[in-house]
């Protein structure tokens, strides 16, 4: 899905989070929205997933504008910062959660819903904690479920909110590698959240660089690294 | 290097304290609870049986007693539900919400306990009495508020408002609203998410804030006092009957009464304590991430 956001500002209270921003994102991109915190690439990446509504501009999907939808009709795979995984729900409960909350008429059948989630649980390559708690599992395995959890209600996109954050330096390598490979496995248009450079620069294929609310720069990695726009972008590389 | 001089270090606390004083830090808590729980718990029992069982049981089986405990009871049964529901609602407001005025409404919440129970039985009289307007058209309808069940209600209600939000608002404000948010980008409606997630998370805090409020609705006797009008086999809850009783010299009479009110609130308690054992796995899970 192609994601256009057309001069989007958001204010709260009397602190602008972000100055009006555009930016398109083409089908199927891997987008990374890099900056220190405080630039306002959380703030960017709630409202496209209809967690937060921007007080100017508009959001459109596919052309059609969606500025107004609400966060259920958006049908974003959205994964947290801290994973929020169902604490008092096994591993399976919460994958089958999205499917089991649609309405009666779209709600797959019990047993088509146990044959997804045990292949989500397949491509995040965990086939057997499907009756685990989330406080049984380590963070990496955390972060694996709040991803097929993401991908269970056949999301149009997925966001990501720092989803190597919490995790050792490892951990993040191997999970890095699985992001990429679950994204051009299903193709889905995937944005997400970083003030981790490398990952970016790794990761993506198109970085958007981000500071104070405004975004500095737009472009391919390699692209990025060779010709920095603006001497933020250039100082915070050289970190 | 050899292990053995570590062997005799194997049971060696951390603490320095001398076990003396140790055991005495131990027995000033037990003196303390037996002079403050235990003591006064056994005397009014002791009082209640002190003629023997039968004369206990012949003085509960008075109508007046037994019409003292059926009002104590309705009144809990009414008060203990609604304010578990305006309880939810309001913490749920407080933190999954932001909006000017939080500090004040928190603060609106608290004031049942900064208030004493006796001014807030006179502002209901004052409010719903037979000579005020409202009150006035209700008598006049057939439904008097004051002197009768509903002021008792309304009164109990008033008192134990702040229990069960101030138990929610702590644990919902730790557990942020991610699972909410989560819920919500996998399509889930407001109602769904209620049930499923906020529910289950709170659901052990909720049952404390139920059960001190109960606790409460029962015991409550200032605010009652004087709503109440003290009718006997009327309006006379469980602590106004038993004070009555017990200004008469009838101690048999007061004190079994007050032995069945000590034991709904020991029934309470037994029942928590066997939920908290059964449960214990679940309880340790819900407070990790």
């Amino acid at each position: 899905m192609q994601i256009e956001i057309d001069h989007i500002s958001k204010e709260f209270g009397s602190t602008a989070a972000l100055h009006p921003v555009s930016l398109s994102i083409p089908s199927g991109a891997l987008v990374a929205l890099l900056g220190p915190s405080g630039s306002g690439k959380t703030t960017l990446l709630r409202i496209l997933g209809g967690l937060e509504f921007p007080t100017a501009g508009r959001v459109l999907f596919d052309a059609a504008d969606a500025t107004n939808m609400t966060v259920q009709d958006r049908r974003a795979g959205f994964v947290f910062q801290s994973y929020a995984l169902f604490r008092h729900m096994t591993v399976f409960e919460n994958i089958a959660y999205g499917l089991r909350a649609r309405s009666r008429a779209q709600r797959p059948a019990k047993a088509e819903i146990a044959r997804r989630v045990t292949k989500l649980l397949e491509l995040i390559q965990l086939p057997d904690i499907g009756a685990r708690y989330p406080s049984q599992l380590s963070g990496g395995q955390r972060q694996r479920v709040a991803l097929a959890r993401a991908l269970a209600i056949e999301p149009r996109m997925l966001l990501l909110d720092e989803p190597f954050g919490a995790l050792d330096a490892r951990v993040r390598k191997e999970l890095r590698a699985g992001l990429r490979e679950i994204h051009d496995t299903t193709g889905l248009t995937t944005v997400f959240v970083t003030h981790d450079q490398d990952e970016a620069m790794e990761l993506a294929d198109l970085v958007v660089v981000m500071s104070m609310g405004r975004i500095e720069q737009i472009g391919r990695p390699q692209d990025i690294r060779a010709r920095p726009a603006t001497a933020f972008v250039k100082e915070f590389l050289a970190v | 290097m050899s292990d053995t001089p570590h062997i005799q270090n194997r049971h060696r606390p951390v603490t320095t304290e001398t076990p003396a004083f140790r055991a005495a830090l131990i027995l000033v808590v037990v003196l303390f609870l037996a002079l403050l729980l235990f003591a006064p718990l056994v005397a009014v029992f002791a009082e209640a049986l002190s003629k023997g069982t039968v004369e206990a049981v012949k003085s509960l089986a008075n109508p007046e007693a037994a019409s003292a405990i059926k009002l104590t009871l309705i009144v809990a049964a009414v008060a203990v539900p609604l304010n578990a529901i305006f309880g939810i609602a309001a913490a749920w407001f407080i933190t999954k919400y932001d909006f000017r005025g939080k500090a004040l409404l928190i603060t609106l919440i608290d004031l049942p306990f900064s208030v004493s129970p006796v001014v807030a039985g006179l502002c209901l009289v004052l409010t719903f009495g037979a000579n005020t307007a409202v009150g006035g058209w209700l008598v006049a309808q057939g439904y008097p508020i004051v002197f009768a069940l509903p002021s008792i209600i309304l009164a109990s209600m008033f008192v134990t408002f702040p229990f069960v939000a101030r138990e929610l608002i702590p644990v919902m404000i730790e557990q942020g609203r991610a699972e909410e948010e989560a819920a919500l980008t996998l399509g889930a409606s407001g109602w769904r998410i209620f049930f499923t997630v906020t529910l289950p998370n709170i659901r052990w805090a909720l049952l404390y804030g139920v059960l001190l409020c109960n606790a409460r609705a029962m015991g409550e006797f200032g605010a009652v006092a004087v709503v109440s009008g003290k009718i006997r086999g009327q309006t006379a809850t469980m602590p106004i009957t038993i004070e009555m009783l017990y200004n008469e010299y009838l101690s048999v009479a007061a004190f079994s009464l007050a032995a069945v009110l000590a034991l709904l609130a020991l029934l309470t308690l037994t029942l928590k304590t066997l939920l908290e054992w059964r449960f214990a796995d679940q309880l340790a899970a819900a407070h990790r991430p």
